[in-house]
């Protein structure tokens, strides 16, 4: 195996990973901060519908992202009324909004498109365009005569969408947050005890609605690429999943930025390699079943879970409403 | 603490939570510029206007049935088993290695011997996550649906692979022995020449779910093994004072709930495609979570919910078929039920507690008031 088909997986890697990383940042904030998110697949779902309509309609991929990240928003809402003002339960709200979603986009597709439950194409403006860096090559053939480090640089570095580059960077951003601001420090300790925080005249309600609210923005944005970057248009159950993987890589992650990028990673190359089982076979030089690889994520998070390879300790407070006392 | 009279929280909360996703699933149908009223009217006529409607929505309700008791029981031991799905998936294979490689004599054995694998191939796929649960504290939502996902993995592969017939390109087992085959409600109840439920797939399995409610609501109510899950459900610290094991009632509760999932498996692998195919559970366990909820986790409230279900299941595919409304429709009525009458539960309690502890409790004479009235 030569060093361009290495670079061709870790390249549709870092694109598959990337809406997983942002659910899964999304997911950090939110559980961080006490609150259960089962929710995030339906809303990438019904973001990636919304950044797909809005996009096609007016041709505009930045509104398209704009509209995904509301009717994320939108849901976030919803989990916050539900868990935090209403003190229900985190968990059956999160499979209200997933279901919710997988219903809701697809009666409205149908209505509006009339494509069987999807949008159009997308083209042009109404998508992301990868962006190539400068002095990168993009002729596949040039390509292969290339030096190793100009083929790293042309296939790896360069020729993504903003999208993934902007993923990339949150990594830090929420490390930076979460970790050396104050407002970071008072989202964590809602999330372990919110009792003191009250205590410290602090809002708990408030804390945990702004935690919602990243959450909701950083899902819109993942299911936003889902239809405008990596897929030209909404497809009817188009993330299959990813939310709940991205639940699997926070847990993977032990509820870190840094973990969850590298877990997230893990998770693309596991789904990049799903797409070329080829390659596995002549490389291992036995068939490695694709069903195995799908499974493999959710097999890893159980492992995990179950406390074999190291000890996963969610957030204390997690999953509680947070009841005054009186 | 004051409590609300028990009809009203069994009867009045469930209502109006459904009236309320009623009321919005009727925006929705406004908005996508259809008739609400017609399309209650078609639905109705479609599901319960003939035995025709009536025999696929009782199939549909006997799917409800057993995954509704299955999320039903787990919840009386406060566990939250999103997982029915996969164990259903996993009851389907039972079901298959029952049907297809044993010959059986008559149709009542093969129902015993399939009910048996599909339950313990669906207690399986809940025992690991009951184990990891009980044992090293995982949190069984996450790993239920983490099984879910490896459930259909496993289903794909099994399909794919070792349980397809030589020769054949479609996923699917070939078709069971033909002793296995289960008297729908077609043959049981047509006299002569009046044929009722023609070509639905009701069958003998709905009376195995109403069986089930029965059976569970003994086991909940008149039981020590009930009392001490539902002990276990309302407070873990003062099941433990009691001498109750935490980990025997995880692990018996799971077992029960993921083989009440899968004897799902009778009723639409054995009793309906007669053999396995992929995505035979048509996420009927994820309904289950609506089911028990709107039901209240009462063995007959399940049984009511699940009826509903069926309903409006067919009702959605008789407004698809007439209609421009799509039958996805049905899924956002599912996710409106399950937020009222699970997520925001108190939303709906809230203001009706207080119009009943209004009512009840007329204002008492402000004592102060008496008094400065009595030296006046």
């Amino acid at each position: 195996m030569d060093l361009l088909t290495i670079l061709q997986i870790l390249d549709s890697t870092i694109r598959l990973a990337t809406p997983l990383l942002l659910a899964c940042l999304a997911g950090l904030f939110s559980e961080r901060a006490g609150i259960f998110d089962i929710g995030l697949e339906g809303k990438m779902l019904a973001a990636a519908f919304l950044s797909g309509a809005i996009a096609f309609v007016t041709g505009s991929v930045w509104l398209g992202l704009l509209a995904g990240i509301a009717g994320s928003l939108a849901l976030s809402g919803i989990h916050g009324l539900a868990s935090i003002t209403f003190r229900g339960n985190q968990l059956i709200s999160g499979v209200a909004i997933n279901f919710l979603a997988s219903g809701l986009t697809v009666v409205v597709a149908q209505s509006w498109f009339g494509q069987g439950g999807r949008t159009p194409q997308l083209a042009g403006a109404a998508r992301f365009e990868p962006i190539i860096w400068p002095g990168a090559l993009t002729n596949i053939r040039e390509m292969q005569q290339a030096g190793p480090l100009q083929q790293i640089y042309s296939e790896l570095i360069s020729g993504h969408t903003i999208v993934v580059y902007i993923a990339l960077l949150i990594v830090p951003l929420t490390w930076w947050v979460l970790f050396r601001t104050r407002f970071g420090l008072r989202l964590r300790a809602v999330g372990e005890n919110p009792a003191a925080v009250d205590t410290a005249g602090i809002s708990v309600v408030g804390l945990r609605y702004a935690a919602v609210g990243i959450c909701g923005v950083l899902t819109g944005i993942a299911g936003a690429y889902l239809a405008t970057a990596l897929q030209a248009g909404f497809t009817r159950e188009m993330t299959a999943g990813r939310g709940y993987i991205a639940l699997a890589a926070l847990i993977f992650a032990k509820w870190r930025p840094w973990y969850a990028l590298m877990a997230t990673m893990l998770f693309g190359f596991l789904q990049a390699l799903a797409l070329r089982p080829d390659i596995i076979e002549r490389t291992l030089s036995f068939r490695v079943q694709v069903q195995l690889l799908d499974a493999l994520p959710y097999i890893l998070t159980v492992i995990i879970l179950a406390g074999f390879v190291g000890k996963a300790i969610p957030p204390r407070a997690g999953g509680e409403p947070y009841v005054k006392e009186r | 603490m004051q409590k609300m009279p028990a009809w009203a929280e069994v009867i009045l909360v469930p209502l109006i939570s459904l009236i309320l996703a009623a009321f919005i699933s009727a925006l929705v149908i406004l908005a996508i510029g259809e008739n609400p009223w017609e399309a209650l009217k078609l639905m109705v006529q479609g599901a319960l206007g003939s035995t025709y409607g009536w025999g696929y929505t009782l199939y549909y309700a006997t799917n409800f049935v057993f995954t509704g008791l299955a999320v039903a029981i787990a919840i009386h031991a406060r566990l939250f088993n999103i997982g029915g799905e996969g164990q259903a998936m996993l009851g389907g294979v039972g079901v298959a290695l029952v049907c297809l490689y044993m010959p059986w004599p008559h149709w009542t054995l093969a129902l015993v011997a399939a009910s048996l694998g599909a339950a313990l191939a669906g207690a399986a796929w809940a025992a690991i996550p009951a184990f990891l649960q009980a044992k090293r504290g995982s949190h069984i939502v996450i790993t239920t649906i983490m099984f879910n996902f490896i459930a259909a993995a496993l289903l794909n592969y099994l399909l794919v692979g070792p349980m397809k017939p030589t020769g054949s390109m479609e996923p699917a087992t070939t078709t069971f022995q033909p002793g296995t085959h289960l008297p729908t409600f077609q043959e049981m109840f047509s006299f002569g020449d009046q044929v009722l439920f023609r070509g639905t797939p009701a069958n003998v399995s709905f009376f195995v779910a109403i069986a089930a409610c029965v059976a569970l609501w003994a086991l909940i109510w008149r039981t020590r093994l009930g009392y001490e899950i539902r002990a276990f459900g309302h407070s873990e610290p003062a099941a433990k004072y009691a001498g109750i094991n935490p980990t025997r009632i995880i692990m018996i509760t799971m077992l029960i709930s993921g083989g009440l999932a899968g004897m799902m498996a009778i009723n639409n692998v054995m009793g309906e495609a007669e053999r396995l195919v992929l995505n035979a559970t048509e996420g009927a366990g994820f309904i289950g979570i609506a089911v028990a909820l709107m039901g209240r986790s009462h063995p007959f409230g399940v049984f009511l919910a699940a009826i509903l279900f069926g309903f409006l299941y067919q009702g959605g595919a008789e407004l698809a078929f007439w209609t421009t409304i799509p039958r996805e429709l049905i899924v956002v009525i599912q996710a409106l039920v399950i937020l009222f009458t699970g997520a925001l539960d108190q939303m709906v309690r809230g203001p009706l507690e207080r119009v009943f502890f209004a009512m009840r409790r007329p204002p008492k004479p402000d004592p102060r008031k008496v008094r400065t009235e009595a030296t006046e």
